[in-house]
């Protein structure tokens, strides 16, 4: 039993791209309705629900078919305009794919014209590890008691570790809320901007926690004038590591958000 | 595709592939379609696997409750 992976969705191509997808297959396009999706033909036996899900939970099987999906997005992406679709999307056959575009037509084709000519480009924010300077400060700012009288050595000590963890929790929505203004820039330099969940440091291979992860949809003109303004912003913020990725093919902005 | 950086031999990040090819992309359903919905779970066990091989890296479960705090 096989059945159909959607890579994406693509105005008539030219050509196939020659990326192998997930399962080493080649990739053929499906028409109808002026769209083309386009689709391989996998073993279901290793690419429906259970068995895809069982991949997805080890490391080098999720590596290899996320790296392969992707693979063909961005071959798809280079060669024309691409709607990625979400990894794992599988139909029973061409015939259900190819309803499927005729069902969806002008949703697809109102997506494609929205990414045509521009690119996704991913800004990550970290908080940077704060000067610890700065905490001992602000440590010794609270140093004394306000009532006059005596201090303990162990009232001395609560009243430094709770100044310290006041400046880490001022430090902590200082980074927050700079990440809101870096996020309203950038938007304002892009055609439109979503905000993914910040990811976990350790996935990230970061210590500092991610206070942003954003997406942004740029004209492709404007790529050089986007990662100026990153720039620019990095300069401003101080407290904040940025850092660029991309350009992607426009993963983040095919489904029209509601509100 | 010009990028606007210039480190296009580097390897681009699973963790931010992850991020595009799960939680967004066109999402066509429809009875034919089977679709992976359960993101939450595939971070989950994929910050399970990162721990188990990292020596020294906290349990999994503690992890993700330090996360959402």
């Amino acid at each position: 039993m096989r059945g159909i992976w959607l890579y994406g969705v693509t105005p008539p191509l030219p050509r196939m791209p020659a990326t192998e997808g997930v399962a080493g297959e080649p990739v053929y396009p499906v028409e109808s309705s002026g769209l083309t999706a386009i689709v391989g033909s996998v073993p279901l036996a290793e690419f429906a629900e259970e068995a895809l899900r069982r991949k997805l939970d080890d490391m080098a099987s999720l590596e290899a078919i996320v790296r392969a999906h992707h693979g063909v997005v961005d071959a798809l992406a280079r060669l024309s305009v691409v709607l990625p679709a979400r990894l794992g999307t599988l139909y029973r056959d061409d015939e259900a794919v190819s309803a499927m575009l005729a069902q969806r037509a002008p949703a697809l084709s109102t997506a494609l014209r929205r990414v045509t000519g521009r690119a996704e480009l991913g800004v990550k924010a970290y908080a940077r590890p704060r000067d610890p300077g700065a905490a001992e400060n602000a440590a010794g700012n609270a140093e004394g008691n306000p009532a006059g009288g005596e201090d303990t050595p162990g009232m001395a000590y609560l009243r430094r570790r709770r100044a310290q963890l006041t400046a880490a929790e001022e430090a902590q929505r200082k980074a927050l809320a700079d990440a809101d203004c870096v996020h309203a820039a950038l938007s304002r330099a892009a055609v439109a901007a979503r905000r993914h969940r910040p990811q976990d440091p350790r996935l990230a291979g970061k210590r500092e926690r991610m206070v942003l992860n954003g997406a942004y949809l740029v004209d492709r003109r404007d790529l050089t004038r986007f990662a100026d303004t990153v720039g620019h912003l990095t300069g401003r913020y101080r407290d904040l590591e940025l850092e660029l990725t991309g350009p992607w093919p426009p993963y983040s902005f095919t489904v029209e958000e509601a509100g | 595709m010009t990028s606007p950086q210039a480190r296009p031999d580097q390897q681009i990040a699973l963790v931010d592939l992850l991020d595009r090819v799960l939680a967004t992309g066109v999402v066509v359903t429809g009875d034919v379609t089977i679709s992976i919905a359960d993101v939450d779970l595939i971070y989950l066990s994929l910050q399970a696997l990162l721990s188990s091989v990292r020596p020294g890296g906290p349990a999994p479960a503690s992890a993700a409750r330090g996360q959402s705090s």
